[in-house]
């Protein structure tokens, strides 16, 4: 409800601000379309001194899955952690330009990025679960927010783990260790995790690279279904997933002061067919990377 | 033609001389892990030898030779044991006695115990060490026989469970480390109970909380050094704060109950926040150890569904080091068990008789105990300071192993 309002209230300074535009061209942050979920305007981040990213620009579309591809150290990674505050946790590391979530500036002053944090999930590299029960991993998030009633973490937990396609296989130990489970069932859990608090958007930071063809298969599957309620972004290495899963691919790559930017941003299909970019064209053919 | 040379020969030739490097090197390791083993395995020797061994007993009046009308006062029942006892000691001495606990509300072998040592008057002759006893059996029994033709000669060990449960006394046969044992519980629940909250709030500033700038460069350290200060400076802090400064705080006067005359802050409490104060550094860098081995990917995991940074600490931080923590923490206060020096600064008792009642007694502690009967001439009490370094030994080996049996049981991989 707050999130709404809040939501509302910029778009209303928004279109206040468009009239001044013209005359303000840095402060440019034209009306965001309905259909775009996160919106990156000339994102740059610093590492101490070492800038990382360059002037990143992407509009994330609602209910879409958009993979970010390039080669190893490009700071494919480096964004999508800024896309949850989760770049906070690093000292040293710095945000400038502006994301916003639903049109609202996730740096902005007042916002807490423990709220963002729950509303943008993340998913990481290798699976992650508590060292508890596959029932505390899922209802941790929720009893953060307040959920108490054993009924209702119960259902959230079986709600949570049907959404990332794991319920049938676990549904009979949930007391046991989220360790005892194999690589790609760790994976899900943690996506199940991730679900349990509800979210808008959910990062998955190379979510298969530690997995099995079969699991990644399994992941893959999930995240067409997923994308009907949640908008993904995911990051990853293997060019193939990222043309069989995305709708839209983003492709980055160093510039030679090492920073990361942004090289071309299009349908998938698109970027895998018939790219505008040559370097984009060597790396997706395989030329290079 | 370098690479077809090297192929002809079957072997390098210098393989021999690299491997009799080896031999040398393994050699002279085995050299150095021979000479600790073989100074502990001495130590440990020459305290079980004067541990046990034969000893001859002298009688003011022969145990054998107390009869009631003929009949050995052994075999009399209680009641007349009583009387016996009364008949052969001073009135004074037998109100004392009834003062400390009504004679016939003891147990018979308590009687009987009170007789020997109240009429019989047992000393401790002469004592051998074991490797005499058992080597040199058949001299020792005739220099026995000699020396001492009243004597009795019996083969004495000196740590028994008499030795553990009497409390501390005058007469080498009688005495025992329990007052001890008991101080030294006192101060280790003072020392945990103050240390282990404060060192863990202290690693956890540092680890999860504290920013890197040189301030806190400084204080950590600062920690790291105190970790490495002499026990003894803890002892003059000891003495200087807790107490002389802290008298009415430390003698229990604050709580009021306390005569002025016997105003005193040589307490349990003293010891134990300055044993406290000794093993803080050691837990506070034990700690920040086992909270920096919680891998970052489940800070993140929890960070990522929206969790603060407290609720990460509380849920999984902490739970996940608690192990590394504990291990640390019994290390530290196994440390604290068998430190002396701080204990003698602040004053020590080392005549207690009596079971400390209360954090405001004073108290005496087992390393104290053995440093007081080793300085003493008489070698009965060298028996018994040997007897109570087993103790100490064992006690402090079951709590390594406790701490050794942590780390395993609950090592974790991520």
């Amino acid at each position: 409800m707050t999130t709404q309002m809040l939501t509302l209230n910029n778009m209303e300074r928004f279109s206040s601000e468009k009239a001044l535009q013209l005359a303000v061209p840095e402060k440019a942050t034209a009306n965001i379309p309905e259909d775009i979920k996160v919106d990156v305007r000339d994102v740059s981040v610093y590492y101490g001194e070492f800038k990382a990213l360059a002037e990143i620009n992407l509009a994330i579309k609602k209910n879409r899955i958009t993979a970010i591809i390039g080669p190893s150290g490009c700071g494919k990674s480096t964004l999508l952690r800024s896309f949850n505050r989760m770049s906070d946790l690093t000292p040293g590391c710095r945000v400038e330009g502006m994301i916003t979530l639903d049109g609202e500036n996730i740096y902005g002053n007042g916002v807490d990025a423990v709220d963002i944090r729950r509303r943008v999930g993340m998913v990481f590299q290798r699976p992650n679960p508590f060292p508890k029960s596959i029932y505390e991993n899922i209802t941790f998030g929720p009893k953060l927010l307040g959920v108490r009633r054993k009924a209702d973490l119960d259902e959230i937990v079986e709600s949570s783990l049907r959404g990332a396609a794991l319920w049938d296989e676990v549904k009979d130990k949930l007391n046991q260790s989220g360790y005892s489970l194999s690589g790609g069932q760790q994976q899900r859990l943690c996506i199940a995790r991730a679900l349990a608090v509800e979210p808008d958007v959910v990062l998955m930071d190379e979510p298969a690279s530690a997995l099995d063809p079969i699991s990644t298969l399994k992941i893959e599957e999930l995240m067409h279904v997923l994308a009907k309620d949640y908008t993904i972004i995911i990051v990853t290495h293997n060019m193939q997933q990222a043309a069989r899963v995305s709708d839209f691919t983003a492709m980055m790559m160093i510039d030679e002061n090492r920073a990361g930017r942004m090289i071309e941003y299009d349908r998938t299909p698109q970027i895998f067919t018939n790219p505008k970019d040559k370097r984009t064209e060597a790396y997706v053919t395989g030329r290079f990377g | 033609m370098m690479s077809s040379n090297m192929k002809e020969q079957k072997k390098a030739p210098n393989l021999p001389a690299r491997h009799r490097v080896e031999k040398i090197w393994k050699g002279g390791l085995f050299l150095s892990t021979l000479i600790g083993v073989l100074f502990l395995a001495l130590l440990l020797v020459k305290i079980v030898n004067d541990s046990f061994g034969y000893m001859v007993v002298e009688y003011g009046l022969s145990p054998n030779a107390m009869a009631v009308n003929g009949v050995p006062v052994w075999d009399l029942p209680k009641e007349d044991k009583v009387l016996f006892l009364q008949e052969n000691i001073t009135p004074g001495r037998f109100k004392k006695l009834m003062k400390e606990k009504p004679l016939l509300e003891r147990s018979d072998k308590e009687i009987k115990a009170l007789i020997l040592q109240e009429i019989a008057k047992p000393k401790v002759a002469q004592t051998w060490t074991l490797s005499q006893s058992i080597f040199q059996k058949s001299e020792i029994q005739a220099t026995a026989l000699q020396e001492y033709p009243q004597g009795e000669l019996s083969f004495k060990a000196w740590l028994n469970w008499d030795f553990i449960t009497s409390p501390q006394s005058s007469d080498p046969l009688y005495a025992g480390i329990r007052t001890a044992i008991m101080g030294s519980l006192f101060l280790m629940i003072v020392a945990i109970l103050f240390s282990l909250p404060v060192g863990l709030g202290a690693a956890i500033y540092f680890e999860e909380f504290a920013v890197d700038n040189w301030l806190n460069r400084l204080l950590k350290t600062n920690i790291n050094n105190l970790a490495g200060v002499p026990s003894i400076i803890y002892g003059i802090l000891g003495l200087a704060i807790f107490v002389r400064l802290w008298e009415p705080v430390t003698s229990g006067a604050i709580l009021g109950g306390v005569e002025a005359a016997t105003i005193n802050g040589r307490t349990i409490l003293s010891g134990g926040l300055t044993l406290g104060l000794l093993i803080l550094p050691i837990i506070i860098i034990n700690s920040q150890e086992a909270l920096r081995g919680v891998p970052f990917t489940i800070r993140e995991a929890s960070y990522g569904v929206g969790a603060t940074k407290w609720q990460t600490i509380w849920s999984h931080v902490l739970p996940n080091s608690i192990p590394g923590i504990m291990t640390g923490a019994i290390l530290a206060f196994s440390r604290a068990f068998g430190e002396t020096a701080p204990l003698v600064v602040i004053g020590a008792s080392t005549y207690i008789v009596y079971d400390p009642a209360s954090i405001f007694s004073k108290f005496t502690a087992l390393p104290i105990q053995i440093y007081q009967w080793t300085s003493r001439p008489q070698d009965e009490f060298r028996n018994l300071a040997a007897a109570s370094i087993l103790v100490l030994l064992i006690l402090l080996l079951g709590l390594n192993t406790l701490a050794i049996y942590l780390r395993n049981r609950y090592r974790r991989t991520y």
